[in-house]
């Protein structure tokens, strides 16, 4: 279970420019739920996975895993548990090494990273049947720089390594919103499939209403940080596309826009 | 013809200089070239290198263990620099120049307020007086020693980046949220890499005295200018599609850039213009790579 109780978090303090974007924002998700999070620009969306991350502090409140007090755990440590995915497909690999480089970095990522060679040759048929699953043909670029592979192959990429530790919570940042509509349903099918195969609790921000009501279950709408709706189970299921558009469009209204 | 002969003749010793100053190329390498980060305090460690393994022998100390305490002394410097950087949050330029400047007086200290340090011909070094030195043919025992020491530390490099911290160091200069999601400090890990970068640049320091026999207080003015040219040159100029095999084009950068600094003084300059002929090269290969990229780019936008 993931907690966010009364968190309160404002950009640039005392300046001008000072923006309270959570006051008393508080969240809990379930273990091994798939919550999909949809909402305007400045809803506060990569915010809320920025605290949860630890990417950023917050002013007042508490994050909780499992009831355990994370608010003051580094961003690296926190890590050990989190994969995250983000909207650039570069952030998540090295251009300039190779993918089979990539692949041992991850591979070691709770292991220690002392003067073991990187390479382990019986791992090289393990990471090459994660790889061809995707159809992509990675498989066979073991040897290419990270560099020169397409956004899609590099955020599937980014998908596998950041899921082939043992970890509990996969963040993803609009994970889908730099690549094609049919690379996008590529990702999202492998976004689904490793998350019900290895049980991970996921937050996935999406502008795409689509993958909002398709996947996961549990959908969450922002704006002005705050959590507009919240839907599971059944509820979630009568969802539309429609009716979600509808909702965003009125809170647009309200705005003035 | 005269100067022909006279570079020729010279050749062998700018081959030696450019092997002992290729391992301050490899400590350079790794800061500029894998870790990104522009590391003046290189200018302060070559000589703290030099005068620490000079006053050591100086006191009758084995000359490997001499070299020994200089990479000692150069690795407690970057290490400094990183604490500066990644724990007061300075600026990396600063950094540098910070322990820059204070290695200038560190380093008269050690050398007991003296400006130049001589090693006498009767010491034993690692280019006299040994065992090997005896045993190679007399003339080219220099050369050979400079080249396997250069060729040990480039293999003990490679083997280095082929570990899994090695790769995580090639990883902090290649993207830093890579490393975070590794669950790794990533100032950490850049501290690490200014440790190692400096105890090569220190050891470097510390062999070139002990073969000019020579210390001298102001021998690192220009140390990272000309390191940065080796690097650059080298890798410029082997630029092979696999970029794992850069240590060799960096000695060998070291050499070629010797090699030019000897044909300069041999057709008439005075040592003493020679920080600006390494400025303008460096200058010179700077401008040609920007002016290449942004063909490049123009090229992209058409």
């Amino acid at each position: 279970m993931l907690e966010l109780k009364n968190i309160h978090k404002t950009y640039n303090p005392g300046t001008v420019r000072e923006l309270c974007l959570f006051e008393d924002f508080s969240l809990a998700i379930e273990e091994e739920s798939f919550v999909s999070v949809v909402g305007s620009n400045g809803s506060g969306k990569t915010s809320m996975l920025n605290i949860i991350c630890g990417s950023i502090g917050v002013e007042k409140g508490k994050i909780l895993i499992d009831g355990s007090d994370i608010t003051y755990t580094k961003e690296h440590i926190r890590n050990k548990r989190i994969g995250r995915i983000y909207q650039n497909p570069a952030l998540g690999s090295c251009a300039n090494l190779t993918v089979l480089q990539n692949l041992c970095l991850f591979d070691a990522k709770n292991k220690r990273m002392n003067l073991t060679p990187y390479t382990d040759k019986k791992r090289i048929d393990t990471y090459k049947d994660m790889l061809s699953q995707l159809g992509l043909g990675l498989e066979n670029m073991l040897s290419k720089r990270c560099g020169s592979l397409s956004g899609g192959q590099r955020q599937a990429l980014a998908l596998i390594m950041a899921t082939m530790t043992d970890i509990d919570f996969l963040i993803l940042d609009e994970h889908t919103a730099a690549l094609d509509p049919k690379t996008s349903d590529v990702i999202m099918h492998l976004t689904e499939k490793l998350v019900r195969e290895r049980k991970l609790t996921t937050i996935m921000v999406t502008h795409n209403l689509r993958y909002a009501v398709e996947y996961g279950d549990r959908l969450l709408m922002m704006h002005s940080g705050e959590i507009v709706l919240d839907a599971a189970g059944s509820a979630k299921g009568e969802l539309s596309i429609d009716k979600l558009l509808g909702l965003f469009n009125e809170i647009s209204i309200e705005c003035g826009n | 013809m005269d100067i022909l002969q006279a570079f020729i003749n010279s050749v062998p010793s700018s081959i030696e200089q450019g092997l002992i100053y290729g391992i301050l190329a490899l400590g350079i390498y790794i800061t500029y070239s894998i870790l990104d980060f522009p590391d003046l305090s290189v200018d302060g460690t070559f000589p703290l290198g030099g005068v620490v393994s000079t006053a050591m022998l100086l006191r009758g100390i084995n000359p490997i263990i001499c070299l020994l305490g200089a990479m000692l002394a150069g690795a407690l410097a970057g290490l400094a620099t990183g604490l500066i950087n990644v724990k007061l949050k300075v600026r990396d330029l600063f950094s540098g120049v910070i322990v820059m400047t204070g290695l200038y007086s560190i380093n008269l200290r050690i050398s007991d307020g003296n400006s130049l340090l001589t090693i006498p011909r009767n010491a034993v070094t690692l280019f006299r007086n040994n065992a090997l030195a005896d045993f190679l043919p007399a003339g080219t025992s220099s050369l050979i020693i400079s080249l396997v020491i250069a060729l040990f530390i480039k293999l003990l490099l490679d083997a280095f980046f082929s570990t899994r911290f090695g790769l995580l160091l090639r990883a902090t200069g290649d993207n830093e949220q890579v490393v975070t999601s590794l669950a790794r400090d990533k100032g950490n890990v850049k501290i690490w890499g200014l440790v190692i970068a400096n105890s090569l640049v220190a050891l470097s320091g510390g062999i070139l005295c002990q073969q000019q026999r020579l210390f001298e207080a102001s021998m690192g003015t220009g140390t990272l200018v000309l390191g940065l040219a080796s690097v650059i040159i080298g890798t410029t100029l082997f630029r092979s599609a696999n970029r794992d095999y850069s240590t060799l084009a960096v000695l060998i950068g070291a050499i070629i850039y010797k090699l030019c600094y000897t044909l300069a003084i041999v057709l008439g300059l005075k040592p003493g213009d020679m920080k600006l002929v390494t400025a303008l090269l460096f200058l010179g290969i700077l401008g040609i790579e920007s002016l290449k990229k942004g063909g490049n780019k123009k090229h992209v936008r058409a």
